[in-house]
């Protein structure tokens, strides 16, 4: 038996190693060699990172195949979206450090790199799913240890309860999806994302188990109506598990659910259209009117983070090339600019002793002008404005809609950049215009903090500018 | 490198160098240098396009085109016509005296830093002729309002600028509807402003790209109703961002519905036109009243613009040669003259700490050298002949009074009631503040004008008196340019 075709694969082989490898670290080393766990994870994840690239560098497909006949796809597009993923996982790795160097976390800092590299590889799962056997198997195990995650500092109430409140609607949501997975398999019988496009009819049956498959991803991706989640999970989560939560998580929901209604729901477009349609219209629109009251600065970002969901949805809602070329480009830079703001988030919280409030930015362009900086950086980029590349992917979202004719969904969503441009700004003004009440000394930032926002402010600015990146993106996308 | 890129990177440059200045002098020497030169590229642009104008028909020159994101025909082109070289003078006129009239502000390096990025969009924006690009500098000559206000600027100011910003995005959202738009009802091929005018915009689409962009550009060029970001703004602005905001930047808007909505689609606005020219004539007449009741200089000068900027777009819906002329003309004279009415009301608050009228008088006794230039200026809005207000909407009114029909000549009537009423206000100013008895007794002894104010007020006096001294030299300028919009306005 030939196993070589198992090498397609190897992006998972290379997180299971290194997922080993740290775990069997982790376990047996001494008091003095775990100072260096920080240093080990984050460099062999580096490696990690740029491994996905090497097929691009040397312009070779090494990676790209079938495993288990169907199961497990691998292409262009997956190593991409893979890459995306170890990317912001990267600079999550990179902001963490200090939180986990402080108190009860310091010993079980091992704990929270193994858990987040297995959800990773249930991420990878998913977007390489050619089944939805696959794809259910990847969501659970992306799903469960995030749970861990989020109750990572168990003894504060906010993050376990943050934990609870997950672990439920993840079981309640995998629930929901299994069930129209069962549907759709009565339906249409097969699990095969491509045997179920060639037998693709119409029935009550499949209709149904499609809204139940995408009302559980919707969980994930928390569209509204599924968002009710989101906010006490990321207020109540460590701030670098919200960044990961937000970016991470969120993004490979969407490559998801881009591949399962491109590849087998193609043909029936019309079904799945207005759906999402409605879905992306009020998504957008709630998440920003109740982002608009928040005070405390994850909850914000929750909201924010809901609506920046709706701005994803427009990309499949096109349904063509030029959608999902729009979509991955926007993930892409919503990394960047979100882990941007969480970055900032987490420097000034740890500054200001865990207080997450709006307020507790006032006046920080007087005490650390360099944060503010990144901050506005990053909120410009988040409501779409130019040079920065939000501007970029918020437009090139909109012109896939543009191609499509949606006249309408595309007027709402302009319209709501200008409600999100509201909220951006306050938080602008709170560290430019507003004194702080105490007097906050300057501070500095942990080094590799500094490192992460520096990768993210060059991606900020350098994304939008550099065109090849997007038309490279565009080069392997498909259409329905 | 092509001379009007040179435009864009000039301010880059004096960012980064500003970005390491360390003391107030290197941030002066760098803001004076920078905007020397860009004074200087800006007369060098208008003697070489002369020069190739004369040898060469085509209706953009310098052209040069760099591809960006080929796969959605997005490029960065730059070109210029007679109209846009106009402006380009304005721009670095405006953001050279600019410089002088913020010579002592506070947190200097963060202002001129902002205060660059603004023009690097305005200057952007008056070179683009492809739509995205020139979308993309017009936002970029947004935002930084919001810092430049709510950090330097006085009063409600907070409030102004968030409303300014918000205001002006909606209209930009209109617009990035308006632009996808159109791109994809010319065949999706090009982004170029020049070829989408060759092609033709089927005209169920533009019944309502055409509405939209002129709404999006409009809500910069004051639109009522979607003129009251205007006086908020300008009031809590800072001096020189008012000057740059009423002077240049409002001009994007009636440039953007010129060069965009009306150029590209002329059928709509034949159709629609009498719209908007309902609007602007509203205006016009209701910024002029709105200035008459204002006690606030600065207020009153902000109404005034609105009722000016509306004449802009009034002009240009007119949509004949005589009347886009004028409207042209009166975008530079504005720009220019209310420049130096924000330049002044900045000087004279510096000193007296108050704009309210009613709390001045007799200033021409205590700092003749602003109160003289303070009533040139109001001479020249109020349309003196021999000076710039006077050429401007001169051309204007006999633009319009050559439409014939009742509508049309209704609404010019209208509008010329704004001459009668821009007297009253402008007059009962320089009256109440000028002359008189002196109110207040703390004003006695204040000093005249700075030699840095003096050189920002002189230099935008002699671009006032040389636009209406020799009106030739810039409708020679703007004249021919029109030639294509008119033709296809005229080819129905």
């Amino acid at each position: 038996m030939d196993f070589s075709n198992f090498l397609y694969m190897g992006q998972e082989i290379g997180l299971l190693i290194l997922f080993v490898i740290l775990f069997l670290y982790d376990t047996f080393c001494t008091a003095n060699g775990r100072k260096y766990f920080q240093t080990i994870a984050v460099s062999g994840f580096a490696v990690l990172t740029l491994y996905g690239f090497l097929p691009q560098i040397c312009n070779q497909s090494f990676l790209v195949g079938e495993v288990f006949g169907g199961m497990y796809v691998s292409s262009d597009m997956t190593i991409l979206m893979k890459n995306i993923l170890n990317m912001a996982t990267l600079i999550v790795f990179l902001q963490s450090r200090q939180w986990l160097q402080t108190g009860e976390t310091l010993h079980r800092q091992g704990e929270f790199y193994t858990i987040t590299l297995s959800t990773l590889l249930g991420m990878y799962l998913m977007v390489s799913a050619g089944n939805f056997m696959m794809l259910y198997v990847g969501m659970e195990t992306a799903s469960l240890p995030l749970a861990c995650l989020t109750a990572f500092n168990k003894y504060k109430e906010q993050s376990a309860e943050a934990g609870v409140k997950y672990i439920l609607i993840s079981a309640l949501s995998s629930g929901v999806m299994l069930f129209g997975l069962s549907f759709l398999y009565g339906g249409l019988g097969s699990m095969y994302f491509a045997d179920m496009a060639a037998g693709m009819q119409l029935s009550t049956l499949t209709v149904l188990g499609f809204v139940f498959f995408l009302g559980g991803l919707g969980f994930k991706l928390s569209l509204v109506p599924f968002h009710l989640w989101t906010a006490d999970v990321y207020e109540g989560a460590p701030t670098s598990v919200t960044a990961y939560l937000s970016v991470v998580s969120k993004g490979a929901a969407a490559f998801a659910l881009l591949f399962v209604l491109y590849q087998v729901f193609g043909k029936v477009l019309g079904v799945w259209e207005p759906i999402l349609w409605w879905l992306a219209a009020i998504t957008i629109t709630l998440g920003n009117l109740f982002a608009i009251r928040q005070t405390d600065i994850k909850r914000f970002f929750a909201f924010s983070s809901i609506s920046q969901a709706g701005y994803i949805i427009l990309g499949i809602i096109s349904a063509s090339d030029q959608g999902m070329a729009a979509l991955v480009f926007y993930v892409l830079v919503y990394l960047f600019s979100n882990l941007a703001a969480f970055g900032v988030i987490a420097a000034v919280e740890q500054q200001s002793n865990g207080d997450t409030r709006i307020a507790a930015f006032n006046g920080l362009y007087k005490s650390n002008p360099k944060l503010a900086t990144v901050m506005t950086l990053a909120v410009f980029s988040l409501g779409g404005i130019p040079i920065f590349a939000g501007f970029f992917s918020k437009l090139y979202i909109f012109f896939s809609l543009g191609a499509q004719g949606q006249w309408i969904l595309f007027f709402i969503a302009a319209l709501n950049t200008v409600i999100s441009l509201f909220y951006y700004l306050l938080i602008v003004k709170a560290m430019w215009f507003q004194e702080s009440a105490e007097n906050v000394s300057s501070f500095k930032t942990d080094t590799s903090n500094r490192i992460s926002l520096v990768l993210c402010t060059a991606g900020i600015i350098a994304v939008g500018l550099m065109s090849f990146i997007y038309e490279y993106i565009q080069t392997i996308s498909f259409g329905v | 490198m092509n001379i009007l890129s040179l435009f864009v990177l000039v301010p880059i440059l004096m960012m980064i160098a500003l970005f390491f200045s360390r003391d107030m002098k290197t941030i002066r020497t760098v803001m004076v240098a920078g905007a020397s030169i860009l004074v200087i590229l800006a007369t060098a642009l208008t003697v070489m396009f002369f020069q190739e104008r004369a040898v060469s028909d085509a209706e953009m020159l310098f052209v040069s085109s760099f591809k960006w994101y080929p796969s959605l025909n997005i490029s960065y082109t730059v070109g210029v016509d007679g109209i846009s070289v106009a402006m380009l003078c304005l721009s670095a006129i405006i953001v050279f005296t600019g410089v002088f009239s913020s010579w002592n502000m506070p947190m200097p390096k963060e202002f001129f830093l902002w205060y660059c990025l603004l023009s690097v969009g305005v200057f952007g924006f008056f070179i683009s002729i492809d739509l995205f690009t020139m979308f993309m500098f017009y936002e970029v000559a947004l935002i930084p309002m919001y810092l430049l206000i709510g950090l330097w600027g006085t009063g409600r100011k907070e409030y102004s600028a968030m409303k300014l910003t918000l205001m002006l995005m909606g209209g930009s959202a209109f617009l990035m509807v308006g632009i996808v738009g159109i791109y994809y009802a010319s065949g999706h091929e090009t982004m170029n402003l020049i070829e989408i005018a060759q092609r033709h915009i089927p005209i169920e689409f533009q019944r309502w790209l055409f509405p939209i962009t002129f709404l999006g550009f409009g809500v910069l060029g004051a639109l009522f109703p979607f003129h009251t970001w205007s006086p908020d703004g300008h009031a809590s602005a800072p001096t020189a961002v008012s000057m740059l905001h009423a002077g240049v930047l409002m001009k994007l808007g009636g440039y953007g519905c010129f060069r965009v909505a009306m150029y590209l689609m002329p059928e709509a606005a034949h159709e629609l036109g009498w719209i908007f020219l309902i609007l602007t004539g509203i205006s016009v007449v209701y910024g002029a009243f709105s200035a008459v009741v204002q006690t606030d200089l600065k207020y009153i000068n902000a109404y005034s613009s609105v009722s000016h900027c509306g004449l802009v777009l009034f002009a240009l819906l007119m949509m004949n040669r005589t009347a886009m002329t004028g409207a042209i003309m009166q975008m530079l004279s504005h720009g220019l003259m209310t420049a130096l009415f924000f330049a002044l009301i900045g000087l004279i608050y510096g000193r007296t700490h108050t704009r309210d009228i009613r709390e001045m008088g007799g200033l021409m006794k205590i700092m003749p050298f602003a109160a003289v230039c303070y009533v040139i200026a109001g001479l020249a809005s109020l349309g003196l002949p021999g000076l710039s207000g006077f050429v401007a909407e001169m051309t204007i009114f006999v633009g319009a009074f050559q439409n014939t029909g009742v509508f049309y000549t209704a609404f010019t009537v209208v509008a010329c009631c704004s001459i009668v009423i821009t007297a009253v206000y402008i007059l009962r100013t320089v009256g109440k503040i000028l002359y008189g008895p002196i109110q207040d007794k703390h004003h006695i002894g204040l000093p005249d004008a700075a030699w840095y104010e003096k050189v920002s007020v002189v230099v935008l006096i002699i671009g006032i008196a040389f636009l209406g001294m020799y009106p030739s030299g810039a409708s020679n300028l703007i004249y021919d340019s029109l030639t294509p919009i008119i033709s296809k306005l005229a080819l129905l």
